[in-house]
């Protein structure tokens, strides 16, 4: 049995302690905002925060996540929306949607770590895939949601 | 600026699956007669169904049955508002469910589009042909999403349901205040006497409105009496997708459910040989092996655990036909065939043939792509719970009723007890428009009866077993005249048929060897006009299964159309937009929008060293799309593509901020194509298996996209599809530009560009 720590509450799990985080966030707890795309932390749908920093939790084995807090898409909001979120909805940014909890939840580590992060930081540190092509959209919305930080 | 606010809407649209029973409600045909027998909807406590797409509530929320897949295109949205703005309800009380299978939701527009023959129905005409799929269309049912029809096809139905529901409210107030129906207006979802001064919301009327019978012909808006179509609207489906509640079909969760995992044949249509279940049946959760004919599945209490056995699970496989192919040897057979006797013609004008054999140096070129892949960022998935007499599906889809037919016949259960729920759609292009995964999990859901079953496959499962976009190759001739203008053009393209392919997995008993337009659409279809023409076309059959993929035959004809186009630009040492204006002399809308798209990209204005321009047109899905690619290319030949320039003419707006997502979206699902898009096949089996061997472009190498809508009130077009077509031939028309080298085979990194 393992304990983890996820959005501020403890949950044990039964898992072989390979399992990769991403499912057992998906399938033993049931948080499904955190998403499967690759499998091989290439493309960022699964990136969750283990003590704010972003992890792609598809590649990521579970016993390791023991003793941190872990954070998904469910709890970045923390019961309201983050700035991070209200941007996304301030330039209507996603299409699908798939990959977007992964998205919001890579620029809110990167927003945490450099609150106004310029052109070349923003493409050097988002590396998710978005098939929609989202990527206008999420450059604005990723300057609007550092704006609202600033004025919060 | 604030362009949408935050929390306006009270009613949020998560995925909610529709459940339970059906309401008698009031549906409609599409000449406007009531049928009694459609439905609406699941009716929570005091709520009415008006029509097949209408109920409202005590409270007067509106609620719109959707018929149509959410995968990203905003059709939730966009459908609902054509229903709002003719009942003038209040759009921020108006919300979604996804509709259920029935008849009634047929998607015709899209049947009609997909006639395999040019009788004009594509050039905007009533033709026969268009008649007759219309009627076949009703009597199939089919529901699909797909072509960019959806708006097109909803543009009647769902406005007169609006309109119709409107009437039936009105007459109800009329009624209930005993005042004449001509003298109450609606306003934003509040009915109102002007002689008395009586107002009441919709919900105050729905218990009366629906003994209502509905007017036979509903008065539609005219478009300059619309107040809410063309005003740029908040996407329904958006909250829920930021705030991760947002229901997709991988997120489906039943009492009792387990999950599949599987191990498919390394060659493409091979079949499973030997297995031995044995050596995994003590892995941790692992409770049955399931072979079926092309593959073998691990069912497990968690998809991890199944995973993991199915690949440690020992299997060999029969190859398939597939086995003799690889992606060199295709392209071979498809060059070789453009010397078949056995061209189909799609379009003749004058005798381009012979006018060629006598010109003194035409121009000639052979351009090649490769087979695609879709990519989903959600992989592909179903869930199926098979009880003894009845089936239940979970599923993102493109066409329930096609999963309703395959997954009835898989299941062997009456037709009636086939439930198919579509929740939301991570991605669809094309791809879900197929049976593979629903005959898939059907089948192994059989094996576990009455346990919810869930079949979700790996990204490499997804890249190696699509169902690709064929590769093609196309080759062109064609001669100028004195007068600078092209006087001959012959193209003769050789592909798979996409339709045929499709038909023969739906029917494996039909010999489809019928026309194709999907084809030569883009191609044969061309808006320019020269003296002499012929567009043909040669089927090949291959092993490999091609499939539909977004803006079908236009996504490798826009690239050869606008591509030999530009060649014949420079040919004639004319401007490239000069040029092509000079063969639009009859066609006022391609003009208008090639004319906006030079002045918003300052065509004319010279770059910087290092820096070039491209051009091109092209029409797809009743929808005028030009674009101009500006790139900078260096030594190294690494390109940077500085910006997109975009105007569509897609005849009319509905939600303008989605028709420009759907371009951005087009514009970079095609440029990953033309950058780097290519499924490689050695002996049958694909190489690719993940993201980094089949990339995509990311925000580092994603341009700055500018949009510009040019709405002429033209013939209603799609925005799903035709923002991908133009990219290809716009980048390589700029290489060229830049470089002077003229690139005739996708992706470009075959030419050794690095974007």
């Amino acid at each position: 049995m393992l304990r983890l720590d996820i959005n501020g509450k403890p949950f044990d799990v039964d898992v072989e302690e390979d399992t990769p985080l991403l499912w057992v966030l998906r399938d033993t707890v049931g948080l499904k905002g955190t998403k499967f795309g690759c499998g091989i932390a290439a493309c960022g749908a699964c990136t969750v925060h283990l003590d704010g920093e972003a992890v792609r939790s598809c590649s990521y084995p579970v016993s390791e996540a023991v003793g941190t807090q872990i954070t998904t898409i469910e709890g970045i909001g923390g019961g309201s929306l983050s700035p991070v979120q209200q941007a996304w909805i301030q330039e209507q940014v996603p299409q699908c949607g798939y990959c977007q909890s992964g998205m919001i939840m890579a620029v809110s580590a990167l927003l945490a770590e450099n609150p106004n992060p310029n052109d070349e930081e923003i493409e050097t540190s988002i590396t998710n895939i978005c098939r929609c092509g989202t990527y206008p959209r999420i450059k604005r919305a990723i300057k609007r949601a550092a704006a609202l930080k600033r004025e919060n | 600026m604030n362009r949408f606010n935050l929390s306006r809407r009270k009613f949020l649209v998560a995925g909610a699956l529709v459940g339970g029973g059906l309401a008698v409600g009031y549906g409609f045909l599409r000449n406007g007669e009531a049928d009694n027998t459609a439905l609406s909807a699941t009716t929570d406590d005091g709520e009415i169904a008006l029509n097949a797409w209408v109920k409202v509530d005590k409270y007067g929320l509106v609620t719109v049955a959707i018929p149509r897949s959410e995968m990203g295109q905003g059709v939730y949205t966009a459908l609902a508002m054509l229903v709002a703005e003719e009942m003038d309800a209040n759009f921020e009380e108006v919300t979604v469910e996804q509709a259920p299978v029935a008849d009634i939701y047929a998607n015709i527009t899209m049947l009609k589009d997909s006639l395999p023959f040019s009788d004009g129905y594509h050039d905007g005409e009533d033709t026969i042909g268009a008649w007759g799929m219309t009627k076949i269309g009703r009597f199939l049912g089919v529901q699909a999403t797909g072509g960019s029809t959806s708006v097109r096809d909803a543009w009647m139905p769902m406005r007169q349901a609006g309109a119709t529901a409107k009437a039936m409210l009105i007459s109800a107030a009329a009624r209930t205040w005993d005042v004449p129906m001509a003298e109450c207006k609606v306003n934003s979802g509040i009915i109102s006497h002007t002689g008395t001064g009586k107002n009441g919301r919709f919900g105050e009327f729905i218990a009366l409105a629906a003994s209502e019978a509905p007017p036979r012909d509903p008065v539609l808006k005219k478009s300059s009496e619309f107040t809410l179509i063309g005003t740029p609207q908040p996407r329904l489906d958006i909250p829920s997708k930021v705030d991760g509640t947002a229901e997709f079909g991988v997120d489906i969760e039943l009492e009792g459910m387990v999950h599949a995992a599987v191990k498919l044949s390394p060659v493409l249509g091979g079949t499973l040989a030997n297995h031995d279940a044995a050596a995994v049946k003590d892995m941790p959760g692992v409770l049955k092996v399931v072979p079926f004919e092309n593959g073998v599945a691990v069912i497990a209490n968690s998809f991890w655990r199944a995973k993991t056995a199915v690949e440690a699970l020992p299997a060999t496989f029969h190859d398939g036909p597939a086995k003799e192919y690889s992606s060199a040897s295709i392209l071979a057979i498809l060059e070789e065939n453009l010397k078949s006797e056995d061209a189909r013609v799609y379009a003749e004008t004058g005798e381009a043939r012979r006018e060629l054999d006598e010109a003194q140096s035409p121009v000639q070129a052979i351009y090649k792509v490769p087979y695609l892949a879709h990519a989903c960022m959600e992989p592909m998935n179903c869930t199926a719970k098979v009880t003894e007499n009845g089936v239940e599906i979970w599923m993102p889809n493109q066409a329930p009723t096609l999963i309703k037919w395959f997954a009835e016949k898989i299941a062997d259960v009456p037709a009636e007890n086939v439930i198919v729920h579509t929740p939301f759609l991570g991605g669809g292009f094309g791809r879900r428009s197929e049976i593979d995964l629903v005959v898939m999990a059907v089948s192994i859901a059989k094996e576990m009866k009455n346990q919810p079953v869930k079949l979700l496959w790996t990204r490499e499962n997804d890249i190696q077993h699509d169902i690709f976009r064929p590769a093609a190759v196309s080759r062109f001739e064609g001669a100028i005249g004195p007068d600078g203008r092209i006087t001959s053009w012959a193209n003769r393209i050789v592909s798979q048929s996409t339709s045929g392919s499709f038909t023969a997995r739906l029917l494996p008993w039909a010999t489809m060897d019928m026309p194709d337009n999907t084809t030569s659409e883009g191609a044969a279809d061309i808006p320019y006009e020269f003296a002499n023409r012929i567009v043909e076309h040669v089927p090949v059959k291959l092993p490999i299964e091609v499939g539909f993929w977004r803006s079908v035959g236009h996504s490798f004809n826009g690239f050869f159309t606008e591509s030999f186009m530009d060649e014949m630009a420079y040919a004639a040492q004319s401007d490239p937009i000069d040029f092509r204006l000079a063969h639009l002399e009859n066609h006022q809308d391609f003009t208008n929008v090639l004319k906006q798209l030079a002045k918003v990209s300052n065509w004319s204005a010279p770059l910087g060293q290092g820096r070039a321009r491209g051009v091109a047109l092209h029409e797809s899905f009743s929808s005028i799309v030009g674009q101009v690619v500006e790139i900078t290319l260096n030594d190294n030949r690494e390109i940077t593509i500085d910006k997109v320039y975009c105007v569509i003419d897609c005849g009319t707006v509905v939600n303008p901020d989605t028709v420009k997502a759907q371009m951005e979206s087009g514009i970079i699902f095609g440029l990953t194509a033309a950058l780097f898009g290519e499924i490689e096949i050695e002996d049958g089996a694909v190489l690719n298996s993940n993201f980094p061997g089949y990339e995509m472009i990311r925000l580092a190498n994603c341009p700055e996209i500018e949009v510009h809508l040019a709405p002429s009130g033209r013939m209603l077009g799609g925005v799903g599809e035709p923002g991908t077509p133009p990219i290809a031939p716009a980048l390589t028309n700029a290489i060229f530009a830049a470089s002077g080298e003229r690139i005739r085979e996708l992706p470009v990194s075959r030419s050794g560009f690095i974007a």
